[in-house]
């Protein structure tokens, strides 16, 4: 009986093994299943700049009026066909495309094409404190706000159904990028109008409607999202009719779940990790430099980190080299200032700081501050490209400012939490970094250090001199690449002397999927794009 | 029987009432304000805070409020989980009965195959066979689950690749959630390839089931078989030998009812052990249940989740057990001689 009993458990156990591979490979290839890092906090890119909304929303969603080539960076149209700038860069003309469609869902039904009327609704929420929309959902939008751009933009105008002019107060080279960029997605005027009537404004930014290739489907917080495959895309429609984001939050388990094949694409996969996935047949790795910075930010709202010289002397206490050996593993290489390699403003010959502990105590005791002084590191408790593992870091730097004599407390909480608490300012240093949304190099030294990121969050170093504010904006009066160098140059010289934040590395942007998914293609910034992404059988 | 039922109904009355006391005082000894602890709201305003204290009865001292806490608990008012903001009762609804699945299913394999098992060592009493099976099940009663676990995801979904390492079934397929019980769930569910949907949510189950079940299987064995030693060695036993019945008759005939009754209770309280370990299987399979939730929980230090998810899953096993208890008085004789509870 025993026998029996363990026969017909192998047996069962064998045919139900056997039979699966057989008629469901097909059903599986008409889903795309990406393995996610966290769980967004919005579907409105507007609102928020982290990298998991852009992933799950930006493109997949939505599309913006121009766009980004992937390989190039340059600006190229999207919903916006074509366009025009006057001579005096103040006025800039848009003719959008036409027989774009909406998504049609379980909870909207379009009754029309995008048109000049959403290009209007879209740029005036976040513009105008006095649109109906502004204040829903919170009522911040921290990348155009980090930017200052509501005091740019003077007037956006309807010429007709599908054409529609922006002036500006004043020229700013970077207008045309930063419209391309992740964040300036056009939402549908007509679904916002229903959700107003119906009081229920939010829904807004929770049930997304857009133009993109995916339209959503359901989402449960850190569990999956799920988007169905938009029939009347533009650009003709996707190649998976399901796309879902498999939210884990863990690596390896990202890795492993690559490795069964209950991933076909996988969110950051850690620089342990990448010599695995490189040996496996089955799996693609794929690198590529990317447009980012992580660093290490002073709160300089609070002594004594106001003071440039106790900044300089603990950017000093550390050796960075060996920073990036422990945590990045050769995925990265060492900062020298803001911008990476890749940028064309990059200055080869910049001055920096050098790793000296001698010299940095010397310069604590001048500014008065203590032998065991204490302080706190905060390290972000996910892992991002320009940060694989913060908490590694900030022990790293604790052992380094011990020399010094001082104290180091490590904290770190839940990622959304963790961005809040932040941006009260509760820090005394951080551990964490920048993506760059578009090429310019403007995106790395607005929103990072501008007076006007402070209240938008992404100044993490709370730092605001009316100098650097003046030298950025002198740079974008001018077109030319050289004009625009010489003021940057003046720029670094002075994040040297000031030293508001440690740039740290560069890093690698890496990408891993299995053996037959085609059309994945890595930006060098913003979210990822599924809208192309193709999955074969096996 | 009523007394024993008074006594079992009032054992039962009386635990769910500490824990309800302990969960109670929980709010208050956790970090934090204690309004937020037991309503999940992050105070806002002035306003809020006021009616909110108003619903607890806050002010009135702690006894009204303990009772204003229990009418809102059995009304299912759990307050909101700090993170998502979602009712706990109405999340520990949806989650529970993932476990209660995946436990159910591993108590039925443990059953299946540690009771013949169990059978075939003690009627093999210092053979080969018992031995053999006995040694068997010392290894899996002394691995860790968790570590049996990863030891099971290494082979079987890493090495082999042919199995699944997380979730109830591939996301690929959209199952709307009806009682909770995935394929329960799947069956009752309108999608035309039922069949391949069934088989992957089979397959997703079997690497939790084989880990969470090998532990218990290995103690029903030696259970059962201690049992099927003792009662073979009886002397009535040694009487129907005597009158001429064969092995297999006196088995069947005398040995089987009364090796297996005596061990029912024990039995069906490896069902909580089931339970608990299944919380930690759930967090290495990514099983969305009761277990990965409250890790989530307490890792975001969401109280009101945690105090929520701690008062059901001790209350579910209290229940259980007693239920347990009454079920086995009843078709037990012997057990009527036990006036109190056993735990």
């Amino acid at each position: 009986m025993k026998n029996r009993t363990c026969l017909g458990l192998m047996l069962s156990c064998m045919v139900s093994v056997g039979c699966q591979d057989l008629d469901d490979a097909e059903v599986k290839q008409k889903g795309l299943i990406y393995c996610s890092e966290g769980s967004p906090v919005t579907f409105n890119p507007q609102l928020d700049i982290s990298g998991t909304t852009a992933d799950a929303a930006a493109h997949q969603l939505y599309n913006g009026l121009l766009d980004f080539d992937p390989e190039t960076s340059k600006v190229i149209p999207a919903l916006a066909d074509s366009w025009l700038v006057s001579e005096d860069g103040l006025t800039y003309t848009f003719q959008l495309r036409k027989d774009v469609q909406f998504h049609q869902t379980g909870y909207f039904t379009p009754s029309r094409a995008f048109n000049a009327d959403d290009v209007l609704f879209s740029i005036n929420r976040w513009r105008l404190a006095s649109h109906p929309y502004h204040k829903v959902s919170g009522g911040v939008y921290p990348y155009f706000e980090s930017l200052g751009l509501q005091d740019i933009v003077a007037e956006v105008n309807r010429l007709n159904g599908y054409r529609v002019e922006i002036k500006l107060h004043r020229p700013d080279s970077s207008f045309l990028a930063t419209l391309a960029t992740d964040f300036a997605v056009m939402l549908s005027a007509e679904y916002a109008e229903q959700l107003m009537l119906a009081g229920t404004p939010e829904l807004l930014d929770s049930q997304p409607i857009g133009t993109g290739p995916f339209k959503f489907q359901q989402f449960r917080k850190n569990n999956y999202i799920r988007y169905h495959r938009h029939a009347d895309y533009w650009e003709g429609q996707a190649y998976q009719e399901q796309l879902i984001f498999d939210i884990t939050p863990t690596s390896s388990m990202r890795l492993a779940k690559l490795i069964t094949g209950e991933c076909d694409v996988i969110a950051f996969p850690a620089q342990t990790e990448l010599r695995i996935v490189d040996q496996r047949q089955d799996l693609v790795l794929e690198e590529k430099p990317g447009l980012n910075v992580g660093f290490w930010a002073f709160n300089t709202a609070r002594p004594p980190f106001d003071d440039p010289k106790v900044r300089r002397a603990l950017a000093m206490a550390v050796d960075r080299q060996a920073l990036l050996d422990a945590v990045y593993s050769d995925s990265a290489v060492a900062s020298k200032g803001l911008l990476p390699p890749t940028s064309w403003a990059y200055d080869e010959n910049q001055r920096d700081v050098h790793y000296n502990p001698a010299l940095a105590r010397q310069l604590l005791d001048e500014a008065g501050v203590k032998r065991g002084f204490r302080m706190n590191i905060w390290a972000m408790p996910v892992q991002r490209a320009y940060n694989p593992n913060a908490t590694k870091m900030a022990e790293l730097i604790q052992s380094y400012l011990d020399k010094v004599d001082i104290r180091v407390d490590i904290v770190s909480y839940e990622w959304a939490t963790f961005r809040r608490l932040l941006k009260q300012g509760m820090h005394d240093s951080v551990l964490i970094g920048w993506s760059a949304d578009n090429g310019d190099p403007d995106n790395f030294y607005r929103p990072l250090l501008s007076c006007a990121a402070i209240a938008s969050g992404t100044n993490r170093a709370n730092w605001c001199l009316p100098k650097y504010d003046e030298l950025i904006n002198d740079a974008l009066r001018y077109t030319d690449e050289d004009s625009r160098m010489h003021y940057y140059h003046q720029v670094n010289e002075l994040l040297v002397e000031q030293m508001p934040l440690l740039p740290i590395a560069h890093a690698y942007r890496f990408q891993a999927y299995r053996e037959g998914i085609t059309g994945m293609q890595i930006n060098p910034f913003g979210g990822i794009r599924f809208g192309q992404v193709r999955k074969e059988g096996r | 029987m009523l007394v024993y039922l008074g006594r079992r109904l009032n054992l039962l009355f009386f635990t769910l009432l500490i824990l309800c006391i302990a969960s109670y005082t929980l709010a208050f000894l956790f970090p934090g304000d204690p309004l937020t602890n037991l309503s999940g709201n992050p105070i806002s305003s002035e306003d809020q805070a006021q009616q909110l204290r108003m619903m607890y009865a806050l002010d009135d001292g702690y006894i009204a409020g303990f009772w204003q806490y229990l009418k809102l608990t059995l009304s299912g008012e759990w307050g909101l989980s700090l993170t998502s903001q979602n009712p706990i009762f109405a999340d520990i609804c949806q989650f529970l009965p993932a476990s209660l699945e995946l436990s159910l299913y591993a108590m039925a394999v443990s059953l299946l195959v540690g009771i013949p098992l169990g059978i075939a060592a003690g009627l093999n009493h210092r053979r080969y066979t018992d031995m053999s099976i006995l040694s068997v099940s010392l290894v899996g009663f002394s691995m860790p689950v968790f570590w049996l676990a990863l030891l099971l995801i290494l082979i079987f979904s890493l090495q082999w690749g042919g199995l699944p390492m997380s979730g109830r079934v591939s996301l690929i397929y959209e199952i709307p959630q009806y009682s909770g019980f995935m394929l329960v769930d799947i069956l009752q569910a309108d999608i035309d390839n039922k069949k391949q949907v069934l088989m992957d949510a089979l397959h997703h189950l079997i690497l939790p089931t084989l880990s969470l079940s090998i532990v218990t299987c290995s103690l029903v064995v030696r259970l059962t078989r201690r049992s099927v030693i003792n009662v073979m060695a009886s002397d009535y036993i040694k009487a129907a030998y005597a009158k001429g019945l064969s092995r297999t008759q006196v088995f069947w005939h005398h040995g089987m009812k009364n090796a297996l009754l005596p061990i029912m209770p024990q039995l069906a309280m490896q069902f909580t052990v089931l339970l608990t370990n299944a919380m930690i299987v759930e967090v290495i399979f990514s099983w969305p249940g009761i277990g990965e939730w409250m890790m989530q929980a307490i890792y975001q230090r969401d109280f009101p989740a945690i105090r929520g998810g701690m008062l059901a899953v001790s209350a579910l096993v209290v229940i259980v057990t007693i239920c347990v208890d009454l079920l086995i008085r009843t078709i037990y004789p012997l057990s009527k001689k036990q006036l109190h509870a056993q735990v």
